[in-house]
């Protein structure tokens, strides 16, 4: 186990590695995702009681999943990153931040629009979309925290403690509509107990859920590629790399 | 482990754990804050304040809804099937809004103990359906789970 997690640590073999997978991982990405936003959006029946606006499900879900799953993925990379001094953790740390917000921002918006219809307000301050804003904040903060420093490496300790802190606020998003009185509808998807959406509804809805987790990994990697080739843009092996381009 | 790793892997838990035990505190003293609206039970035991602002939550009992005839005013009671909360209100309603649904009213509470709603949102269960399915199992007399009704 020991010699990969050493090999983690080292910006070209992560380079290489990470484009090897996005050169199969995108078009599976792309593909997943057109297959699931035509199968949901005109291959599903209407919902009984919403009719067609519940469709919005199809982006709303999954993007509320991963939103609330890459912050486990920016805060254990922030663990990493403390406890070992592992540079490319603090990478993967910083990269995370941004696509994170993004996709909370999709969750939050896409919950309002879905909101405006069904239950007559675009915004209503409920634990669950309360706790989701926070997550939004948190994000953006670790962002703006990475930025306030000068030095990097203060950067990345600051970032990681704020990252590690926030981490309570996930199983508050995630059981809000259990714990307290709230507007928004609890889980339809359980780990345990009987799933509550019509099995013709729930495929395309878990083909979009993976479908996002795909594109959040091309998004972290994307981004991660972009911060390895500015940190170590004085290094031997970046500067083999833009001559190859610049030949080619 | 190298003693110093495993000493800020202790740090690492350390914060994890106390700040969860911090903000589980915080929420715990605002438990009651947090909820968005009361339910007919607390607002019938007297839990719900009298002329304040407050929000009620439940389902719009069947054959409850009383509409005008020449305005846009509406009776309903709202009820959580332990206790009922008559509700008035004049403006628009969400499309959702039905008997058998859930709602939540915004407004204030009256010395008669009804609502003067100034704002009403339709609350949806976590149930998606298509229609012909419903319909069937309505017509079959069983619900999604297959016990009889």
């Amino acid at each position: 186990m020991w010699p990969i997690f050493h090999k983690f640590g080292s910006p070209p073999w992560l380079y290489s590695i990470s484009g090897a997978i996005l050169r199969w991982l995108l078009p599976i990405t792309l593909i997943a995702l057109i297959t699931g936003a035509i199968w949901g959006l005109l291959f599903t029946p209407a919902e009984n009681v919403q009719g067609n606006s519940y469709r919005i499900i199809y982006i709303h879900v999954p993007a509320a999943v991963v939103a609330l799953a890459g912050y486990y993925v920016m805060a254990l990379a922030g663990a990493v990153s403390l406890i070992w001094r592992m540079k490319m953790a603090d990478v993967a740390m910083k990269a995370a931040a941004p696509v994170g917000a993004a996709f909370t921002f999709i969750a939050l918006f896409t919950g309002a629009v879905w909101g405006k219809p069904t239950w007559g307000t675009w915004w209503v301050w409920d634990a669950r979309i309360t706790s989701m804003l926070v997550l939004l904040f948190l994000y953006l903060g670790v962002v703006a925290l990475y930025e306030a420093f000068d030095n990097k490496e203060a950067a990345g300790k600051a970032c990681a403690v704020l990252s590690l802190v926030g981490m309570v606020n996930i199983p508050i998003i995630y059981k809000s509509v259990d714990w307290w009185y709230s507007l928004h509808q609890g889980a339809s998807i359980k780990f345990t107990g009987e799933t509550s959406i019509h099995s013709s509804m729930l495929y395309p809805l878990l083909l979009m859920i993976a479908a996002f987790y795909a594109l959040f990994t091309c998004c972290l990697l994307l981004n991660m590629r972009a911060e390895l080739l500015q940190r170590e843009q004085r290094t031997q092996w970046v500067r083999k790399l833009i001559d190859k381009e610049v030949v080619n | 482990m190298h003693p110093v790793r495993k000493q800020r892997l202790y740090l690492v838990l350390f914060i994890a754990l106390f700040s969860s035990i911090a903000i589980g505190l915080v929420v715990y003293a605002l438990r009651g804050n947090i909820n968005l609206f009361y339910p007919p039970a607390d607002v019938a035991a007297g839990l719900a304040p009298v002329g304040q602002p407050i929000r009620v939550g439940g389902m719009v009992l069947e054959n409850s809804i009383d509409r005008a005839e020449d305005s846009l005013a509406i009776r309903f009671k709202l009820t959580d099937y332990e206790a009922n909360v008559e509700v008035v209100y004049v403006g628009i309603l969400p499309d959702l809004f039905a008997e058998g649904q859930g709602a939540v009213a915004s407004g204030v509470l009256n010395e008669d103990g009804v609502l003067e709603a100034t704002e009403i949102l339709a609350k949806h269960d976590e149930n998606y359906m298509p229609p012909e399915v419903t319909h069937a199992l309505e017509s079959s007399g069983y619900d999604e789970k297959g016990n009889a009704k």
